[in-house]
């Protein structure tokens, strides 16, 4: 299951191309606005022509500018939700969600448990309309799903949203993902959503891939960081919940030992992600003590990367994992923080916020 | 309403009715056509187009009427042609009158049926595709039901418009007592014969309040557009 793209396009000075292989599981396609991330998920689904290039499902060719082939927009059996919901205003929120089976006749998917899914069985008599945002987009999703997709294609679906709409609408994703196994091409430039989603990351800038690679290792890449964006650089972990405590901790095992942050909503031995940022991580060069902060890991340092201001980003190796600390270059300095140094991560529970914990992913990175 | 008009009288606005009726359910699929065209077509030759469909709303109604009568007059190009094969004659008939109604309706049918067209966001559109629906699914499930008071607003101005057509009328088909004479003919008539004011008056009454009923159906369906397109 896997969705190849290779294309060029010229569009007012503006060049497109982009080769990428979206393999299964949640492909996202990252980038700054204006990077062209849109115009790839457009040419893949049929709503603009590369002017060169290839697109492939599975194997299944929906487009080659040498052979000719355009696989028209409804034959190609890519679900897309938009930024904007785009939900049929004269169709109540039950037929919009069985539009797809009106006029394609695809309908083995009971409309009542995607509803379920998505939490939106009690707002199926409603006009459009009468939806906020949050509900509009997950009617949205739920209509895309049950077009019975070989592949959803989701861009930025969360962006028209404010904060706690998004909050409210990422743990339904990550159950989607969970429960329908399907592969989706995601776009976004919120690194959150990166971290709680991705099980693959293509970077895109000014119409180019720049880099492609599995977000453990892209995440953590300091040279990946100016493109990431200074303050939400960070790592994501996969963690197994250990145990919950009475005074309001959850014991998580990484690979490098347990740590504790704020409770998470999820049973013990539950597989989540969690994202801990670059600027949330402290070194230092003997173990603490006598300090607030709960979590103390041994690292070792990877690598350190100047930039122009004054702080730098260290890469560390923490057990199997690899984590990202971003200090002043004084403090890189006076500490001695070079390329194999031995030193310890110092991490307050309460830096990491709900939003950047991923519970639904049960199948880990 | 027979006791309250003369025999004269309800023949006339029956023949109107008669011939607005026919003049309205023939032009709408072409009205539709040339809408859909102007609105959305990319194609050479559409300010052509657009400027053929508004010329009968800029020249004078008896210039319009002569060029069908040249037209579609038994020796006309394309009258021969019908009278030959079909044995159709349009000229001095009320099948001419309907003809004539149509053609002056046409500009303001296909303008509100433009209009409405336009509101339509074509993201909709492109949403159905990608849900698979095909371009004439897409057309008749989404296009058609999003549009469809625009079209009936179009329609009940185009059918009020033929309603009072009279200069392209009287110049084709002439002032026929039951076969041509609709009411604004026949409030000419009654005009040019003494005694003939107080008929006259009756139809007067009757051409206003057909006016005032169809723009106000017109305004309704026109605000039911609007309110289907933005959802609320």
């Amino acid at each position: 299951m896997s969705l190849s793209v290779d294309i060029r396009r010229s569009l007012g000075g503006f060049d497109l191309n982009a080769s990428f292989d979206a393999p299964e599981g949640v492909t996202v396609l990252f980038g700054k606005s204006g990077s062209g991330k849109t115009s790839v998920v457009k040419s893949v689904a049929g709503l603009v022509a590369p002017d060169q290039g290839k697109v492939s499902l599975n194997g299944r060719v929906l487009f080659d500018a040498a052979a000719g082939t355009n696989v028209a927009v409804h034959k190609r059996r890519l679900g897309y939700v938009f930024q904007d919901s785009r939900l049929f205003p004269h169709l109540s929120v039950q037929d919009n969600l069985c539009y797809a089976a009106r006029v394609s006749g695809r309908g083995s998917t009971d409309p009542k448990d995607v509803a379920a899914l998505l939490g939106i069985a009690h707002l199926l008599d409603r006009r459009t309309h009468a939806l906020s945002g949050g509900e509009a987009q997950r009617v949205a999703i739920g209509r895309a799903l049950l077009s019975e997709p070989d592949m959803l294609l989701m861009d930025e679906p969360l962006a028209s949203l404010d904060g706690p709409r998004k909050a409210e609408i990422l743990p339904y994703l990550e159950t989607l993902r969970r429960e329908t196994g399907l592969s989706i091409l995601y776009v976004t430039h919120n690194m959150a959503e990166v971290a709680r989603l991705a099980t693959h990351i293509v970077l895109i800038d000014e119409g180019h891939v720049v880099r492609s690679g599995a977000p453990e290792e892209l995440l953590t890449d300091p040279d990946m960081v100016r493109l990431l964006g200074i303050r939400d650089a960070g790592a994501v972990l996969s963690a197994t919940v250990a145990g919950h405590h009475p005074d309001g901790l959850t014991s998580l095992s990484i690979s490098a030992g347990q740590i504790l942050l704020p409770t998470v909503e999820a049973p013990i031995g539950a597989n989540i992600r969690v994202r801990i940022l670059a600027q949330d991580v402290i070194l230092a060069r003997s173990r603490p003590e006598g300090l607030s902060a709960l979590n103390i890991l041994p690292v070792r340092v990877l690598a350190v990367r100047r930039g122009e201001g004054p702080g730098v980003v260290v890469q560390l190796q923490a057990g199997d994992d690899r984590l990202l600390a971003r200090i002043t270059r004084r403090s890189a300095d006076t500490l001695n923080i070079v390329e194999g140094a031995e030193c310890f991560a110092v991490m307050k529970s309460v830096a990491v916020s709900q939003t950047d914990i991923a519970v639904g992913l049960q199948t880990g990175l | 309403m027979s006791g309250w008009l003369g025999p004269d009288e309800w023949q006339a606005v029956a023949l109107s009715l008669k011939v607005s009726f026919w003049a309205t359910l023939l032009s709408l699929p072409f009205g539709l056509m040339c809408a859909l065209a102007l609105a959305r077509g990319r194609f050479v030759g559409r300010d052509v187009l657009n400027w053929l469909v508004h010329l009968p709303l800029v020249l004078p109604p008896v210039v319009t009427g002569y060029l069908l009568l040249l037209t579609f007059g038994r020796q006309g190009p394309i009258g021969s042609v019908l009278d030959d094969l079909f044995g159709i004659t349009l000229a001095f008939q009320w099948t001419g009158a309907a003809l004539a109604a149509s053609i002056m309706a046409f500009p303001l049918m296909v303008r509100a049926m433009r209009l409405a067209i336009e509101a339509v966001d074509p993201r909709l559109e492109e949403a159905a595709a990608t849900l698979g629906a095909s371009r004439i699914k897409v057309f008749s499930t989404v296009t058609l039901p999003l549009i469809l008071p625009g079209i009936i607003a179009g329609a009940v101005l185009a059918f009020a418009k033929a309603m009072g057509e009279f200069g392209a009328t009287i110049t084709f088909v002439s002032n026929i007592p039951g076969e041509t004479r609709t009411v604004p003919s026949a409030i000419y008539a009654f005009l040019q014969v003494p005694g003939g004011e107080s008929s006259a008056i009756r139809l007067v009454v009757v051409a206003v309040g057909i006016a005032i009923a169809a723009l106000v159906l017109s305004e309704w369906l026109s605000r039911r557009v609007a309110q289907r397109i933005s959802g609320s």
